[in-house]
């Protein structure tokens, strides 16, 4: 739960609609579960946050902690192209705008696609069609919310293309996928995403596949473009530098929660859940001086069908035997404000959080 | 994509050669090294001695290896004389050899059967596009449905029955028991209804066995594509989902169903063996199989050559297209 009072998300039945909030972007109780053959997968598991325009939410966790499946279910597109028998149960609200999204009218949604609402993915070589130019692809994206001829979709193709960087567009707009370099397909996708000046943007792991000396100009590109349009952008990654980069408002996720929630210098200067104490110690840094080995997150992410019970990160959790009477083991911890607009979901009392982070933790960085 | 052409035009003449080359050396070399009397063969078993002298003459079977290469080579794309003494036969370019059992040059009679095997393999082939590539896709999208098993079992019963049973079924049933069609063929010269009305039901059979495969080559590749990022990438940019499907996702599955179209097409071009005998049709595979029976060499020679030639214009055919397609290709 968010800091949306619980007796205000108590009284609200589900299908009695809640009142539209104030936010840009708000996501409340977010559940994704995939019914498989070993079981229900629990993917995303009541997660709740709020995006203002012109700010950026990073979205952080291991894989399988339930980012991609956040942002996907916010674009709809769980349901969307779903053949078979076995579709995603999504239930919770997601309002952009003013707009239920899960609630709408399908075919209304598909039209804020890419309109309101853009996505850049992971790999830009999957994510681009093999067999159409770039240029063909971005008119394409253009052309499905304009009603303009093809001329001056393509004139608006090479302007994006140009803006975000990419070197004679005019020659470029003709070339496939392949023969882009990873950074300058990314920079197309990016220019994909953009070319309808949607209001949020959703960047799933905009760097995972580039090089590492790529990865800075295209975080710097998403920044740039983020001022200029002044859209909301989620960032997801796992990427705790990408988010450092980028992000007002840090969301740490560990299986299909939110296990810690804050503006981005409180999660890390003063981070309050021993995940995300683990995501600090394992990640490599050069701003200190005596570099020691990194300290993983021991043990592996849980099973999403059978979540472990009581807090989902208590068998890797160095501290789980901190709060008395086996409580981590029996009650799962909800999101409790720890500082102004910063939330962690831990048992441990916040003296004791704030001792071992002091102590402990910090110090051994 | 000029010198992808190129290339695989040029590609294409350098296989022609070693196809002529390699049925060169089935009908002529081989025998040869195995100690069969080819001319004998030529002229079949109850011919007198005399007549088999003057046809190896005439083949010039005691010529050394290249000459005859080379006369074999020249009789397809210029013509060539055969000649024993004052018994001289001309035969026009191309020359795919020449019966001397039944004293006719080969081509003509190719020819004139050739169009019945077209029309065959052309119109099951859009019989079967059009039908089996619509299942294998509606199966795709209903995966699991019980459309997607029906569609799979009628698919595999396709794939399993054999064409002299669901070809004589069919003549069984509607046109000797209903007696809607006329089972017999009439070229399209003289009559297209009756041309349609004589081909309809080979076309039927001959396309259910390849409807049944094309449907689950397209399903498997259906949806495997739909399991790719740009298919994702295109819904998210707020395409219809028949625009996702139908242009996105579609052509992708084009690639391997035109690869198999290619085979499958210039295979049946040499000849519906099956189908022809079955619905008694006067086309190539009904030639080849009396050839056979007959052993008239020379025709068997030709309808090898002939069906080579096709797979290779098909594949060239594919090929081109693949490049069409698929702009990765034109690189490699």
């Amino acid at each position: 739960m968010t800091e949306l009072s619980k007796s205000e998300a108590a009284i609200n039945e589900p299908s009695v609609a809640s009142p539209a909030p104030s936010s840009f972007l708000e996501v409340r109780d977010l559940k994704v579960h995939f019914p498989t053959d070993d079981g229900l997968v629990k993917s995303v598991d009541g997660l709740s946050f709020q995006l203002e325009k012109g700010k950026t939410l990073g979205i952080v966790g291991e894989s399988g902690s339930g980012k991609s499946v956040t942002s996907l279910g916010i674009m709809g597109l769980h349901t969307a192209g779903q053949y078979g028998k076995r579709k995603a149960q999504i239930s919770g609200e997601i309002w952009l705008n003013g707009t239920e999204l899960l609630s709408a009218d399908p075919d209304h949604v598909r039209k804020m696609r890419g309109r309101e609402m853009a996505m850049i993915f992971q790999d830009p070589l999957s994510a681009l069609h093999p067999y159409y130019t770039i240029g063909a692809q971005i008119v394409e994206a253009y052309r499905i919310h304009h009603n303009v001829d093809k001329k001056t979709a393509r004139k608006r193709a090479i302007e994006m293309l140009e803006r975000v960087g990419i070197p004679q567009p005019d020659k470029r707009v003709d070339s496939y996928p392949h023969e882009f370099s990873g950074g300058m397909r990314q920079r197309a996708m990016i220019a994909m995403s953009l070319v309808n000046n949607p209001e949020l943007l959703i960047a799933d792991e905009p760097t995972t596949a580039l090089d590492v000396t790529v990865q800075a100009q295209i975080l710097d590109l998403i920044r740039d473009l983020q001022k200029e349009f002044g859209s909301a952008v989620i960032v997801i990654t796992h990427d705790l530098g990408v988010v450092a980069e980028l992000a007002d408002d840090i969301l740490v996720m560990y299986g299909g929660r939110c296990v810690e929630r804050g503006p981005a210098e409180k999660v890390f200067y003063e981070p309050r859940h021993p995940y995300t104490w683990g995501l600090l110690g394992s990640m490599p840094r050069l701003d200190r001086e005596q570099q020691e080995r990194l300290i993983p997150v021991k043990g592996s992410p849980p099973s999403l069908i059978n979540i472990p019970s009581g807090c989902a990160f208590n068998p890797r959790c160095p501290y789980a035997d901190v709060p008395k009477d086996n409580v981590t083991r029996t009650v799962r911890p909800e999101l409790t404000e720890v500082g102004g607009r910063h939330w962690a979901a831990c048992h441990m009392s916040q003296e004791e959080r704030e001792r071992i982070w002091t102590e402990e933790i910090a110090p051994k960085l | 994509m000029l010198a992808y052409l190129i290339r695989r035009l040029f590609a294409a003449a350098v296989m022609l050669v070693v196809v002529i080359l390699v049925i060169f050396s089935i009908f002529f070399l081989i025998p040869k090294w195995a100690g069969v009397d080819i001319a004998l063969s030529f002229v079949g078993k109850q011919a007198d001695p005399a007549s088999v002298e003057g046809v190896r003459e005439k083949l010039g079977l005691s010529e050394p290896i290249y000459t005859q290469v080379w006369m074999f080579f020249k009789g397809i794309f210029a013509g060539r004389t055969y000649s024993s003494g004052g018994d001289v036969v001309h035969c026009s370019a191309p020359c795919f050899g020449y019966s001397f059992k039944s004293e006719q040059a080969v081509w003509p009679v190719l020819t004139d059967r050739f169009p019945v095997t077209l029309g065959l393999a052309l119109g099951a082939a859009v019989l079967w596009l059009v039908f089996g590539v619509a299942a294998g896709v509606l199966s795709a999208l209903k995966r699991g449905s019980l459309w997607d098993r029906g569609a799979m079992v009628v698919a595999l019963s396709g794939v399993s029955l054999p064409i002299y049973f669901t070809g004589l079924l069919s003549l069984a049933i509607f046109s000797f028991g209903l007696k809607w069609i006329k089972a017999e063929y009439v070229p399209i010269g003289h009559s297209f209804t009756g041309w349609l009305g004589g081909m309809i039901l080979p076309w039927i059979t001959l396309a259910f066995l390849y409807a049944a495969m094309y449907a689950r080559i397209t399903r498997a590749t259906m949806l495997e594509i739909l399991g790719e990022d740009y298919i994702r990438t295109a819904r998210a940019k707020g395409l219809r989902e028949q625009v996702v499907i139908g242009k996105h996702a579609m052509r992708s599955t084009m690639t391997p169903i035109l690869t198999m179209l290619g085979m499958d097409l210039g295979a049946l071009i040499g000849g519906a063996v099956l189908t022809e005998t079955t619905f008694s049709l006067p086309g190539l595979g009904q030639k080849v199989l009396d050839a056979i029976k007959n052993q008239d060499l020379p025709f068997i020679l030709g309808v090898v050559l002939i069906t080579s030639l096709a797979v290779l214009i098909a594949n060239l055919v594919v090929d081109i297209l693949y490049a069409v397609i698929d702009p990765r290709v034109r690189l490699s």
